[in-house]
């Protein structure tokens, strides 16, 4: 497996070769020009101009990759065009409220999700059954951002129970932190829970229609025992494909949600630098994004062998 | 778990999670201010973008400072002599300046910071150009030798519009003008924390204790004492205007900027916040041709649709009903600027004729040849303003290309000079503050010359005479007959259609007084109780 896991690294190299490329291709092709931005309104277009070229974006885009590329190869993400500092910085600044975010989503989301679906799947066809779908199907199709003002509106504003916004490092204290981040968690666990929940269901309901579940209730085996200990960890591999799959989505909802809780987060970083065409931000934050997804997909075809022995690498 | 213990947990979590003071502003001696955008660019010379004068004012003191009635005066200078002829002027520095890195200011620092400035800033610019020499023959003195006479010297200086006037140490000064300083080193009430900066997030400004006010006065606008009542200020980028209401409300922070208007109805019945509107100029509003192609070439065609202008349908676009909120019936200059006039007005009253707006057009030329108008979507005020400036081209019979886009996209393309079926454009909307338009001095709208112009590239070579002859204008009265005549000309020659102007609110806890107009100054403010 080890084998396995250095090839799947290393495989990684290209992929974010093809994706630095990418994305770097599609911001020199895209319209904008960060320049004009710094300059602001007041600027005439000589000023403009003359701004662009003391910033190096008057050359050429052969130049311009080679340039990048290299300083990529040496560790260096580059220097952000808007606020003069190494993009490593930024976005160092930017990871914790970020992966605590996904993480506690993460972590919530397979709390409450996974029993959901295999409620569910124990009582098809009951109300209970058919209240956990209702709930999904709302999780799924409500934006994230309505979630997130609801939610503020009644526990922020109006109990005055959580913060309405901001984030707290863990460093000042636990519950601070924690109280930052749960409204926010709640919010982008909302379409993630809807996604494990009714994935967990629907594989729950294939695993208990199998033999080896009826002879284990007729070995006398509680329902709990049936249900989390033989059928659910046969229920797990498509389970964690979705989970893992559905991390891109977290890191999706997680500039919505971070934008909405106005939390520091690289969601908000990527979007800033978006609006301001401030290229070696967004190309250093794709790329970690990128990478981070390339891992999460290496992990779960691991767990894939730790749920299922069958599966050998 | 029973049922009843699982009750009881509920509770027990409930109570715990109201224990704490959540998300309270800081300590009483923090101010937390939530900004009008990020605070991206830290040097106000090498940008104009408000957000970065306003951190400007709290980092970098200012020679003068404009007061209340406009007028500029003395801030950092004790005081100045100017030659009977009027060409030279000696400019003293006061006692106890000291920059935030603990080296005096000294003169030669602030001819530094001049000469920067000057090659950025159009008021600057025509400093400088009718400046033969400015020099410090000591650490006290600023002397300028000028050309001819340039009574509006002070005011240049005082400028608060953007690009403000930094005085930095003459190290950073010398960075070139087209280059972002590397550091933040003013002399300011309150010093930039770069270690607690999170760009997009949070910018932290502590009180700079080596600052000494000005003696005597009262502190307005930018002029009078600077006293720093609050230990430390805390800017908090919330994107979001929602969000941004709610932390004001909830007492997250003590100051938001820029609420929506949308919201204002809402904040108002809150009797712990106030609103109140900082800069009277307001946001003046227009409709920017781009004078290289057909049809916007032609003046006749440009002048025909003064004729469609509805200001107030534009404003209350923007917002809304409560007509305290903007202003129509505006014409070049804003209606608070004392050059504003009713010179040639009549072109913008009465009744709008989209019949006769036609029958003008085709008597001036205009053939149905496609218009390109820009819509900037990012900007709630930016897109109604161009949904009703569209909606009026429309109606007098144009035939608009919208081309919705975002306000990055706007600046890099009215940039393009070419032709509008190439990628160029012929048309945009935007609004700048009052201020930037309140004298020619620095209004780039009413620029005619050419290449050289503002986006649009408009020639008007007797709009630039004017402009010239109103530097030299020696009085007040002087300087207002010459901007009736600029208004007269701008309507012959129409850079842009004014399409009204709005005002700002600001909202603040009731608790915050003190807090000066004119634009989010953090001296003189305090908290009661």
């Amino acid at each position: 497996m080890l084998v396995y896991a250095l090839r799947r690294v290393l495989a990684t190299i290209p992929v974010m070769a093809v994706v630095a490329l990418f994305v770097f291709s599609l911001l020199y092709f895209a319209p904008g020009d960060p320049a004009a931005i710094i300059a602001g309104d007041q600027a005439t277009p000589e000023q403009i101009a003359h701004i662009r070229a003391s910033l190096g974006l008057d050359r050429p885009f052969l130049v311009r990759f080679g340039e990048w590329s290299w300083h990529i190869l040496h560790g260096d993400l580059g220097t952000s065009i808007f606020t003069n500092l190494p993009v490593s910085h930024m976005i160092a600044q930017r990871l914790e409220p970020t992966f605590s975010l996904m993480l506690l989503t993460l972590i919530l989301s397979l709390v409450v999700a996974i029993p959901m679906g295999v409620v569910a799947a124990w009582r098809q066809g009951s109300w209970i059954d058919r209240l956990i779908m209702v709930v999904a199907v709302f999780g799924f199709s409500t934006p994230v951002f309505v979630i997130g003002y609801l939610l503020a509106y009644v526990f922020a504003l109006q109990l005055d129970w959580l913060p309405v916004q901001g984030y707290t490092p863990i460093a000042e204290g636990f519950w601070p932190f924690l109280q930052s981040l749960i409204l926010p968690a709640v919010t982008l666990g909302g379409i993630y829970i809807a996604l494990i929940a009714r994935i967990t269901r629907a594989s729950m309901l294939e695993v208990l229609s199998q033999d080896y579940v009826r002879t284990a209730r007729a070995k006398g085996l509680g329902e709990r025992a049936v249900l989390f200990v033989h059928a659910l960890k046969n229920a797990a591999v498509p389970i964690v494909t979705v989970a893992g799959l559905g991390v891109a989505l977290l890191i999706g909802g997680a500039v919505v949600t971070e934008s909405v809780f106005a939390i520091p987060g690289l969601g908000r970083l990527t979007v800033d630098a978006i609006l301001r065409r401030d290229y070696p931000v967004i190309q250093g934050v794709v790329l970690l994004f990128s990478f981070v997804y390339v891992l999460v997909n290496l992990l779960v075809d691991l767990l894939y062998s730790l749920f299922d022995p069958r599966i050998r690498y | 778990m029973r049922r009843r213990d699982l009750l009881k947990t509920a509770a027990a979590t409930s109570v715990a999670l109201a224990l704490p003071n959540i998300g309270r502003a800081a300590s009483a001696s923090t101010l937390s201010f939530v900004p009008q955008a990020d605070l991206a660019v830290l040097d106000p010379v090498w940008t104009s973008a408000y957000v970065t004068r306003n951190h400007g004012f709290l980092v970098f003191d200012t020679l003068y400072g404009i007061d209340s009635s406009y007028k500029a005066q003395p801030q950092m200078v004790a005081g100045h002599v100017v030659d009977a002829d009027g060409l030279k002027w000696t400019l003293t520095l006061r006692d106890g300046l000291t920059f935030h890195d603990g080296t005096p200011v000294l003169a030669r620092d602030c001819v530094a910071s001049i000469k920067r400035w000057g090659a950025r800033d159009a008021f600057g610019q025509a400093l400088l150009a009718a400046s033969d020499e400015i020099a410090a023959p000591d650490d006290k003195h600023i002397v300028f030798r000028l050309k001819r006479p340039f009574p509006l010297l002070p005011d240049a200086l005082a400028k608060v519009a953007s690009n403000m006037l930094p005085i930095m140490p003459e190290r950073l000064a010398k960075t070139d003008p087209f280059t972002q300083v590397s550091e933040m080193v003013g002399s300011g009430p309150y010093r930039f924390r770069a270690d607690e900066r999170v760009p997009g997030a949070r910018v932290v400004y502590d009180r700079f204790a080596g600052y000494v006010p000005r003696e005597g006065g009262e502190a307005s606008w930018t002029a009078g004492p600077k006293r720093a009542h609050f230990d430390r200020v805390e800017w908090n980028v919330i994107p979001d205007a929602a969000t941004a209401a709610g932390a004001v409300q909830s007492g997250e922070v003590d100051w938001l900027e820029q609420p929506s208007y949308d919201l204002l109805p809402l904040i108002r019945r809150n009797a712990k916040l106030h609103v109140d509107l900082l800069d009277p100029t307001g946001f003046p509003s227009m409709l920017r041709f781009n004078h290289l192609y057909p049809p916007f070439d032609n003046p006749a065609i440009r002048r025909a649709l003064l004729g469609a202008v509805d200001q107030t349908d534009v404003m209350t676009a923007i917002a809304g009903d409560d007509k305290s909120m903007w202003l129509a019936d505006v014409g070049i200059f804003p209606p608070a600027s004392p050059m504003a006039s009713r010179a040639g007005m009549a072109v913008l009253e009465g009744p709008r004729d989209y019949d006769k707006v036609k029958r003008d057009l085709a008597a001036a030329g205009y053939k149905g040849e496609p218009v390109v108008a820009m819509l900037a979507t990012d900007f709630p005020t930016l897109q109604a303003m161009g949904n009703v400036g569209i909606d009026i081209l429309k109606r007098a019979g144009m035939n608009v290309d919208v081309q919705a886009m975002d306000w990055g996209t706007v600046v890099q393309r009215r940039a393009k000079r070419e032709p509008p079926s190439k990628g160029g454009w012929n048309v945009f909307f935007t609004s700048f503050s009052g201020l930037d338009q309140f004298t020619p001095a620095g209004y780039l709208g009413i620029r005619g010359n050419g290449a050289q112009a503002w986006f649009g590239w408009p020639t008007a070579p007797k709009l630039e005479a004017l402009r010239d002859q109103w530097f030299a204008a020696p009085d007040l009265a002087s300087q207002k007959a010459l901007c009736a005549q600029i208004q007269q000309q701008a309507f012959i020659d129409v850079p842009f259609l004014p399409l009204g102007a709005y005002y700002q609110p600001t909202v603040y806890r009731s608790t915050l007084t003190g807090v000066l107009k004119g634009l989010p100054l953090f001296w003189n403010v305090q908290r009661q109780g």
